[in-house]
């Protein structure tokens, strides 16, 4: 489903001296249906760079990113917004989200956006808001004004809302308690059972332990003059 | 008789023959408002000056020339356009509808009807109808050029919303032979369903603003409105208090300081022969039994 | 679900357009695609071309060079060389313009009812009733009370306004709306509303929009894609998080970084 092959970027700051700044280099994985692959290696060393590559909000400088049929590091802008929109998940560290919408509205709106009814989506955010234990009381609030943890469990319910065939997953399970890190879990466990391909970062062991069938350490796709 | 210091009917020849022009291109395209080069009056704007430059380019010495103001025969401004035409072109004058050939007019349309072997000469104000919600008159020539008239049903909605019903109750838009939105100059809308199928030639001059435009013979005339809020030609509803008619648009007279009133026709010679004819109204009538 | 097909024409082709101001450069050469329900964002500092872009792209100004085809009912045309009452009729049927300013958008003179009305009227809507449920449907969609239908815009906040700007302009359905700094002028939590509300109706009506603005927070919550002009010309153009997130042309790379982060 997803599969990366020979990709490579560098960052050209023109601002300090146009300098040039291989990051990655010769990057190859793939990810099947129904599998999920955990990215390791130390800090810095371009977990999250790949899997921004693969979203598409950073730019290729050579090799391919096939998610399904399409290819990010070629594609129009239109065809990453329709990948994005039916098919490739990603729930990112951030909660990026209008100001003053409320909770239940941001988690529907991955389904809205894909034609569901308003009703329908709201119902389904509801089920998963409560599975990751968001109080209803806060669900006509923007999650703005949420705690750390709280905007977290808000993501991942957004990042889930959608049966997406494809998946990233950016510490899911970072700064929750063990209880609401289950139910986590649990979601990936699901979304792998029904055939979802997951790329994920997990500094969280036993997470990773549970959920990951495969591991990359993207040291290997460090640049060797940078290493 | 002519003051021998005046050419024929005040203006002179060259600039009758401009208006002349002016006029026939009007009738050419009813309800397009023809630009031309409006003299100085001897009178001020606000009198009648387009009104009376139509009337003068169209006088001939055989005409009969009647003038009324708001239906009257006999209030300053008639009278003095009235004479105005009498010393400058010597025509023959008369207050009855029928007997003239030339009718100059503001603000009614006579309750006689109308013949083709008349014209009748409107004083128009504003004669941009657009002018209420649209000021640049740029953008209005546009508008009328490019047939872009929802906006005269902004006003009418307008006045919808603000007073339940089309309470604009003169100077009410017409479209004319489905191209032309039109100011009617300020008739009351109860006369608007005269302007449509009228057999006599109707011209409307506005001076100050220098445009003339014309309603040929039979011109098919429609004031604007809503499916559900239909154009309706009201008046009091009342009898003339004089001669009883109960056709005829209506001004009403506050006659004392109690607030009593009557309602009398605002068409003079219209009121005064139907009461020669023996018609009588409630007043006439009282009076009778006193 | 239904999914939105990827169609092969795109809504807006503009190409090559350009507008000098005698020898001093408006914009230059730009071109690009906007696809059905695409909201395209155009960033650039005071001064850059991008006003000036989109009232060439929307009629307001008559560029020297280029194309603007829009796909129209009866094919792609280019919307240059229609005549003047075709341009007109587009901008009040399958276009919109939304001003920076609503005293530039609405008529001050005329009820909130009447200025939703005004673009049913201009299409020929005659009945007076269903005017005034369709003014005060679109009222609601705008967050305005139905009572204040007969207050003129004079009486309304300046987010009431702006508001009302935008139903007046997308209650007959518009295909393409192009956006002049829609949330300039307004206050931080307005804004926020404003925006939630346009991406609520682009995303219900399936509409397309090119929104001009000098505010990075608003594009990347509305729009899909992003074009960095400077000096009447375009140097970036992409997806509007791979553009702010990994900016390539130096221009844009200094524009993300002077931005405050909040």
């Amino acid at each position: 489903m997803i599969r990366v092959s020979n990709l490579s970027k560098t960052f050209t700051l023109h601002n300090q001296g146009a300098a040039a700044i291989p990051v990655m280099e010769g990057a190859t994985l793939t990810v099947a249906s129904g599998e999920c692959v955990g990215l390791t290696g130390a800090s810095g060393a371009g977990k999250s760079t790949l899997m921004r590559m693969i979203w598409g909000n950073y730019l290729a400088a050579s090799g391919s990113i096939k998610v399904g049929d399409t290819d990010v590091a070629t594609a129009e802008p239109r065809q990453i917004i329709a990948l994005r929109r039916a098919t490739l998940g990603y729930v990112s560290q951030f909660l990026r989200v209008v100001p003053r919408v409320p909770t239940l509205d941001v988690v529907a709106e991955p389904l809205r956006v894909l034609g569901a009814p308003a009703d329908e989506a709201r119902s389904h955010a509801a089920t998963l808001l409560t599975r990751l234990n968001i109080p209803e009381r806060l669900w006509s609030l923007s999650p703005t004004t949420f705690s750390g943890g709280e905007q977290q469990r808000v993501n991942i319910a957004r990042g889930f809302a959608h049966p997406y065939p494809a998946l990233l997953l950016d510490e899911p399970t970072a700064s929750l308690d063990a209880a609401n890190r289950e139910t986590v879990l649990a979601l990936i466990e699901e979304a792998k059972g029904r055939g979802a391909a997951i790329l994920g970062i997990f500094h969280d062991e036993g997470a990773r332990a549970r959920v990951c069938d495969r591991l990359v350490d993207v040291t290997a796709f460090t640049p060797k003059a940078v290493a | 008789m002519t003051d021998q210091s005046y050419n024929f009917a005040y203006l002179d020849e060259q600039t009758k023959r401009m208006i002349r022009r002016a006029i026939l291109k009007g009738i050419a395209v009813p309800g397009y408002q023809v630009p031309f080069a409006s003299r100085e009056m001897p009178m001020p704007y606000g009198w009648g000056t387009g009104g009376v430059q139509v009337t003068a380019a169209c006088l001939t010495p055989e005409d009969r020339l009647k003038v009324i103001d708001q239906g009257a025969d006999d209030t300053t401004n008639a009278v003095s356009i009235r004479k105005f035409f009498q010393r400058t072109a010597g025509v023959a004058t008369t207050e009855a509808t029928a007997e003239a050939t030339l009718i100059q007019t503001r603000h009614r349309i006579p309750e006689h009807p109308l013949t083709e072997d008349q014209i009748l000469v409107y004083q128009v104000p504003i004669p941009e109808p657009l002018r209420f919600l649209e000021p640049r008159e740029t953008e209005t020539r546009k508008m009328h050029s490019l047939e872009e008239y929802g906006l005269m049903h902004v006003k009418l909605y307008e006045d919808i919303a603000r007073h339940g019903s089309i309470a604009t109750s003169y100077a009410y838009p017409v479209k004319v032979e489905g191209r032309y939105v039109m100011d009617p100059s300020p008739i009351p809308k109860f006369d608007n369903p005269k302007l449509g199928d009228c057999p006599a030639l109707q011209l409307f001059g506005a001076g100050r603003e220098q445009r003339i435009y014309a309603l040929p013979p039979h011109t098919q005339v429609v004031s604007l409105d809503f499916d559900d809020h239909p154009f309706q030609a009201t008046k009091a509803p009342h009898d003339c208090d004089l001669c009883g008619a109960s056709e005829s648009y209506l001004d009403e007279v506050i006659v004392d300081d109690a607030g009593n009133r009557m309602f009398v026709c605002s068409d003079t010679d219209f009121c005064r022969s139907r009461r020669e004819a023996g018609h009588a109204g409630r007043l006439t009538m009282q009076e009778a039994a006193e | 679900m239904k999914m939105e097909p990827i169609t092969a024409t795109p809504l807006l082709r503009v190409d090559n357009l350009t507008k000098r101001y005698g020898s001093r450069i408006g914009c230059a050469d730009v071109s690009f695609d906007l696809w059905p329900g695409e909201v395209l964002g155009i960033v650039g500092e005071s001064g850059s071309g991008k006003s000036t872009l989109l009232s060439c792209l929307a009629g307001h100004l008559t560029p020297d060079e280029g194309q603007v085809i829009f796909d129209t009912a009866g094919g792609p045309r280019d919307v240059l060389r229609m005549t003047e009452p075709e341009r007109r009729r587009l901008s009040r049927t399958d276009w919109a313009f939304v001003h920076q300013n609503p005293r530039d958008g609405l008529r001050m003179g005329v009820t909130a009812g009447g200025n939703v009305g005004e673009r049913l009227m201009a299409v020929g809507a005659r009945h007076y009733g269903d005017i005034r449920d369709r003014a005060t449907d679109w009222l609601g969609r705008v967050e305005i009370a139905a009572e204040r239908i007969d207050d003129r815009p004079t009486a309304f906040s300046g987010g009431m306004q702006q508001r009302l700007q935008i139903a007046r302009n997308l209650v007959t359905g518009p295909r393409l709306v192009f956006m002049d700094e829609p949330t300039g002028g307004l206050d931080v939590s307005v804004q926020a509303r404003l925006l939630d509300l346009l991406r609520g109706l682009v995303r219900e009506m399936g509409l397309s929009a090119i929104i001009v603005t000098h505010d990075l927070a608003v594009v990347r919550l509305l729009a899909d894609r992003l074009m960095v002009m400077k000096s009447g010309r375009v140097v970036e153009q992409g997806l509007t998080d791979q553009v702010l997130d990994d900016p390539q042309h130096p221009y844009t790379q200094l524009l993300v970084s002077s931005v405050l982060q909040v």
